[in-house]
């Protein structure tokens, strides 16, 4: 279906301080593809996937989802096609309730008050958190308030879902659980993380960036086996596949 | 030596707004219902001269009467009035030293007028601070704001009112851990001047506007309009119109008729 692709065009952004983010960025992610965006600090992950529903707009180049360029015109079309994910999920919760805050864009797009609430109990439901659609968001634990602001999104049904850094912040068993909840998922995902080791279980594909420039996409077992070029990319081996620190076995070298 | 903590101060306000999530009679009231009752008590309670203090008295009834039904626990309601005082007993201290015009005598004690206005502002005070922390204590600020909303305040001041409320916690969080960062870094008050914390205050204002952007963004991206539709739709019923008109008509018998004074002078003739 042509409506979940995601295409990046010679994609250039600097920001207003003369910071050159992005640097000729190409890449076409189809339909249900799972595509973690990974990269040292200052790489440009966070700038791309802003550009994906139009947060920023890019200097040249251009990012097209599904049949529309992001132009201001398809903006709200965008917006309701691909579901962002902050990375502090106190900068997205601030309705006065969960119940409330998941409705909010439900709200926004015009639905009926049944089919509001229909989403909202579904999307609490598939991130596990129904028993919390009452209480306030400022009260809950980080783990609650990630799982609720993924709920918020959800809740849109967006045929494309953006993360930044969702494991970020978690303890083990959250993560863990995080990572099972998007394995489920059969949206097209783009993850933007520095968690190596949920990336090769979740993402198929990987787009490693270095100043601001795709260095490097294909799969994410073949890419991240690759020393020399992740530890040219400030990146290193998935803790997975290196070696046991006890007893050195599975080393390579 | 003290941190000067701002969470604390706002984890007690906090503390008063938890009390919200719980179930009573009195939270179940419409928060339109409960707003206008506190409005007409607290204009019932101001509106009386400035030496008024036993017709004063009756009002009591209304913050007992709520915490009774309410269950909410009188301690932390007190702690915070007992927080505020000062500023009361500031704005009315002064009364005594001025306004030195015998009024009544108590036995061979003559009490000035400064005295018994003195007094009428404390219990004044404790009255409405008291009526407001319930109506916080028993809907939740939130609530609140949206009532306001539903009555006609403009949507703009609301949004403002809860997007505030939201953050307030968060930036006093932030404040907090900047402060004890300095703190752990200052010895013998070097460093504890105003030149860093002109520069924390700029920073903190800076990560707010950040902070701000971002929320703005997260709004963009699910579509907002300039408005807060909030799911919970209030239903006004006839137990919250009967809340309505049973207080008010008690507030107005309070404020028509000195009620501690008709009972003493009943006790006076009948005791004749």
């Amino acid at each position: 279906m042509s409506h979940h692709l995601v295409i990046a065009q010679n994609l250039c952004y600097v920001y207003p301080d003369g910071t050159r983010a992005l640097d000729g960025i190409h890449f076409r992610i189809t339909h249900g593809e799972s595509v973690a965006v990974i990269g040292g600090n200052g790489a440009g992950k966070s700038t791309l996937l802003m550009h994906l529903n139009g947060c920023l707009v890019s200097v040249s180049g251009s990012v097209r989802v599904g049949d529309f360029p992001i132009t201001t015109k398809t903006l709200p079309h965008v917006r309701e096609t691909v579901g962002m994910v902050f990375q502090d999920p106190d900068d997205q919760l601030f309705m006065p309730t969960v119940e409330d805050d998941v409705a909010f864009g439900p709200i926004n797009l015009g639905l009926p008050p049944e089919e509001v609430s229909a989403r909202v109990d579904e999307a609490l439901r598939t991130v596990g958190a129904l028993h919390l659609k009452r209480r306030p968001p400022y009260r809950l634990s980080g783990g609650e308030k990630r799982a609720i602001a993924i709920a918020t999104v959800l809740a849109m049904s967006p045929s494309i879902l953006v993360m930044d850094e969702p494991t970020s912040n978690l303890d083990p068993l959250a993560r863990r659980q995080l990572i099972a909840l998007l394995k489920r998922f059969d949206h097209t995902l783009i993850i933007a993380t520095h968690d190596l080791d949920m990336a090769l279980d979740v993402c198929k594909r990987t787009l490693i960036l270095k100043n601001g420039k795709l260095v490097a996409d294909g799969p994410t077992e073949e890419l991240l086996r690759n020393r020399s070029l992740l530890e040219d990319c400030r990146l290193e081996m998935p803790l997975r596949l290196q070696g046991c620190p006890v007893c050195g076995s599975g080393k390579e070298d | 030596m003290t941190m000067p903590n701002p969470h604390a101060a706002l984890f007690d306000l906090n503390r008063i707004e938890s009390f919200a999530d719980r179930d009573s009679p009195i939270h179940r009231i419409d928060p339109r219902a409960k707003l206008i009752v506190t409005m007409l008590f607290i204009v019932s309670v101001v509106s009386y001269g400035k030496y008024e203090v036993s017709a004063l008295l009756p009002f009591v009834l209304y913050p007992v009467v709520t915490t009774a039904l309410s269950g909410v626990p009188a301690g932390p309601i007190l702690t915070r009035l007992v927080w505020a005082a000062p500023f009361a007993f500031f704005m009315g201290i002064f009364n005594p030293v001025f306004d030195r015009t015998t009024v009544t005598h108590i036995g061979t004690l003559a009490i000035s007028g400064g005295w018994v206005s003195f007094v009428s502002i404390l219990i004044r005070f404790s009255l409405t601070v008291s009526a407001a922390l319930l109506l916080i204590a028993t809907t939740g600020f939130m609530t609140v704001c949206d009532a306001l909303g539903r009555m006609g305040l403009p949507r703009a001041f609301v949004t403002q009112l809860m997007v505030l409320f939201r953050y307030l916690f968060v930036l006093a969080e932030e404040a907090g851990r900047m402060t004890r960062a300095r703190n752990l870094r200052t010895f013998q008050k070097r460093g504890q001047g105003i030149r860093v914390f002109s520069f924390m205050i700029g920073h903190l204002l800076l990560r707010t506007i950040d902070r701000a952007t971002r929320i703005h963004l997260a709004m963009c991206c699910r579509g907002f309009n300039g408005m807060f539709a909030r799911v919970q739709d209030l239903r006004f019923r006839s137990v919250d119109a009967a809340f309505i008109a049973g207080w008010s008509a008690l507030f107005l018998l309070f404020r028509s008729v000195d009620i501690p004074r008709w009972i003493g002078r009943f006790v006076e003739t009948a005791g004749r």
